[in-house]
């Protein structure tokens, strides 16, 4: 008897030699370009990393492809925005996706908004006459460094778990990155402190973090509400209420027709920024840093023809 | 503090507890009872440590904290950080609500005129109301519910759960469903692009209702690193138009493989073929007495999309069709092949609005020289994601030489959870 059962032993300890952990680096699938640099920056080459949505694609409205399923489907780590963002999408292809790993619960689920700074959460009664509004808060929430910062150490934790032998890797890297983060904040504070202040427009709800974190003050947003395509009643209103605080800055994102923003834009005398609200709206913005980099250069060297300082 | 109040309580009750507990045992000894008593002690005087430095570690983090608030009244107003919002994570008000399902309703009012001697379409009707309950079950499982309220009655569209949580990659539904068979078949009559359903659907693949049955639907994604390639397995209890079961081991089965492949980043062409063989539930109008009728339906569908990822919420072109073979046999008897199809496209020219046509083909089941034609253009304005507004002219040239030309109109009006969109 103990002869069997150490035979079985042995040979369960060969088979357990001969197939050591799949050597094949976990695979992370995030919904926006954004949160794939932000794993690219902490796994670095121990994990490879795809997004679903592209930079210059709206986040809101993104077709459920089933070549997306695919790659669900053998995901070991699902990295999501979150805040009901993806809702309009994610939900149909996660059930389709046929992995539990990454269901919504699991440890291959990771929602970056945990921990997350958001702004705009509603208080009171919300209902739809108020637009597309999210009733969780403002999902844009990654335009604020120090939530990069939090989302990271997150990515860097979920990898952590799915691949416990480069636990210290991810941990070495997720420092490295917070180090050149807080540098890369100074230069962007300093950038931007002679224009705190500053009154702009916006064409959707997207920056409240990014304009919050840089002390820009939105007075108004080309949307009449979010997600609802400007009219031409509240268009005469923004303009009027542009000249009368003489705002001249309109900043929109990449997906958006820029017909209505230029026409204002004319009529007050201002000039349309298309900034990049996300790692490859523009092909400059090419990871997490490069994009405060690419909005925060485009900003100040606008504000400095615009406001002449 | 009440510290030392506390430690005396519990010194007592250990007191106590130490020396009722020996009364049972009578045969304990003085030196047993001591010795207990002495442990009690040692037990108290280890939670009066352990209080003490609880007390100790609030005492420290009280004065810290009164030296920052000191520190944040003693420099300027802006000098405070807003505090993090709390996450909201639950609701305050009721925490059973977490777990309610997802509900919507969605609104479907059509209205019809012009003349059509073959339709009994009212000119105002608010054709269909359909609720949708959606939930995780646990971490097995999903449900999803569709009730629709119509001119009919009040009736379950779909209702089903949802493993995918399966080995194999496989993943099952279990419920009433709509057959996976072609496009227009697994559609709600809300998600269509248009305000009716072709005419190859209405006389081949079960009428407005279409094939929607209760029964267990088996797919499998078919792993391969050059397309998205899927197959499904369905066993229904006929109880449609098309099929119709009259004993337990008359079910009716669905087969079919859907292909996709990105063409660039911003088209793509998806493939399907179907089949489905069930005992029949029309029957000729000639009826040959004692005979068992089956019918054998075999699809083909090929979409073409095209939206720009840039511009993906202002343009996007769709070109569709669908091929169906119908044939409907006797035991005795053969029957006749009865061929129908539709093929059509849409066009999105601003944000709001988008335009398109489809052209209609379908001959009679157990009739295939009774052929049907016609075609529909049709203007959709879209709101919101949450209403919709469509205009739809159509002209039908009946086999029974009946001709209508008629305008067809539609509101769509949706409340509730944000449902997300089935590609
Ligand atoms: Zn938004």
């Amino acid at each position: 008897m103990t002869h069997i059962i150490t035979h079985v032993a042995a040979a369960l300890l060969t088979l357990a030699a001969a197939n050591p952990p799949a050597a094949a680096p976990p695979k992370v699938i995030t919904t926006t370009e954004d949160l794939a640099s932000l794993v690219r920056e902490v796994g670095g080459d121990k994990v490879t990393v795809d997004s679903l949505a592209k930079g210059y694609q709206d986040p809101h409205f993104v077709e459920p492809k089933p070549s997306f399923i695919l790659k669900l489907h053998d995901a070991d780590l699902l990295v999501a925005i979150g805040r009901e963002l993806e809702i309009g999408w994610l939900p149909p292809l996660l059930t389709q996706s046929r992995n539990a790993k990454i269901q919504p619960g699991n440890p291959g689920y990771l929602d970056a908004s945990a921990g997350a700074r958001i702004l705009e959460l509603p208080t009171g009664q919300i209902t739809r006459a108020m637009g597309d509004v999210h009733p969780q808060g403002n999902p844009h929430y990654w335009l604020d460094p120090d939530n990069g910062r939090t989302i990271a150490k997150a990515i860097a934790a979920a990898l952590g778990q799915i691949a416990p032998a480069d636990r210290a890797y991810f941990e070495q890297r997720y420092a490295d990155f917070d180090r050149r983060l807080a540098e890369a904040q100074k230069r962007w504070a300093a950038a931007m402190a002679p224009y705190k202040g500053t009154k702009v427009v916006t064409y959707h709800r997207s920056w409240p973090n990014f304009t919050d974190r840089f002390g820009l003050d939105v007075i108004g947003y080309v949307e009449p509400k979010p997600g609802i395509p400007p009219s031409p009643a509240h268009t005469v209103d923004l303009m009027s209420e542009m000249k009368r605080q003489q705002v001249k800055v309109i900043l929109v994102e990449p997906y958006f027709d820029l017909k209505t923003p230029e026409a204002i834009a004319r009529d007050v005398g201002g000039r349309v920024l298309v900034l990049s609200p996300s790692v490859g709206g523009v092909k400059t913005a090419t990871d997490y840093i490069a994009l405060f980099d690419y909005n925060i250069n485009l900003l100040t060297s606008t504000f400095k023809q615009v406001l002449g300082r | 503090m009440e510290f030392k109040g506390i430690v005396r309580v519990v010194a007592l009750a250990l007191v106590i507890g130490g020396a009722m507990t020996p009364a049972s045992a009578g045969a304990q000894t003085a030196a047993a009872a001591d010795q207990q008593l002495r442990e009690a002690q040692a037990e108290v005087a280890r939670l009066k440590q352990e209080l003490d430095a609880i007390r100790a570690q609030y005492d420290a983090r009280l004065t810290a904290l009164e030296q920052r608030l000191a520190a944040i009244a003693a420099t300027p107003v802006e000098a405070a950080p807003p505090p993090p919002p709390a996450a909201p994570s639950a609701p305050a008000a009721g925490s059973s609500k977490v777990f309610n399902p997802d509900i919507a309703v969605i609104g479907n009012f059509l209205g019809a005129t012009g003349k059509n001697a073959n339709s009994t379409q009212p000119t105002f009707g608010l054709n269909e109301v359909e609720t949708s309950f959606q939930a995780i079950v646990d971490p097995y499982a999903r449900a999803d519910f569709f009730l629709s309220a119509g001119p009919e009655g009040l009736e379950v569209e779909e209702g089903f759960a949802t493993f995918n949580a399966l080995p194999g990659g496989l993943l099952l539904k279990v419920g009433k469903l709509r057959a996976q068979f072609g496009k227009v078949n697994t559609a709600h009559t809300h998600a269509l692009p248009w305000t009716d359903r072709p005419l190859v659907t209405r006389n081949l693949v079960g009428g407005d209702e279409g094939i929607s049955e209760s029964g267990v639907s088996v797919s499998r994604l078919l792993n391969n690193s050059f397309m998205f390639l899927e197959a499904t397995g369905e066993a229904y209890y006929g109880a449609s138009a098309v099929f119709n079961s009259t004993a337990r081991s008359k079910l009716a089965y669905v087969g079919r493989l859907r292909a996709y492949r990105d063409l660039t980043e911003g088209t793509n062409l998806d493939l399907g073929g179907s089949f489905a063989y069930g005992p029949s539930a029309a029957q000729p109008e000639v009826s040959i007495p004692e005979a068992a009728y089956s019918t054998r339906l075999i699809g083909f569908d090929a979409t073409f999309r095209y939206r720009p990822l840039r511009r993906a919420i202002y343009r996007r072109f769709q070109a569709r069709t669908e091929l169906v073979w119908s044939q409907p046999r006797s035991d005795g008897a053969g029957g006749e092949t009865a061929f129908g199809f539709y093929g059509g496209a849409d066009y999105q020219f601003a944000r709001r609005w988008y335009a398109g046509g489809r052209y209609d083909r379908a001959a009679h089941p157990f009739d295939a020289a009774l052929v049907d034609n016609g075609g529909s253009l049709y203007l959709t304005y879209w709101p919101s994601e949450f209403s919709q507004v469509r205009g739809q002219y159509r002209r039908t040239n009946y086999g029974d030489g009946v001709t209508a030309n008629e305008f067809l109109f539609q509101f769509l009006f949706s409340i509730g959870a944000h449902g997300a969109h089935v590609f």
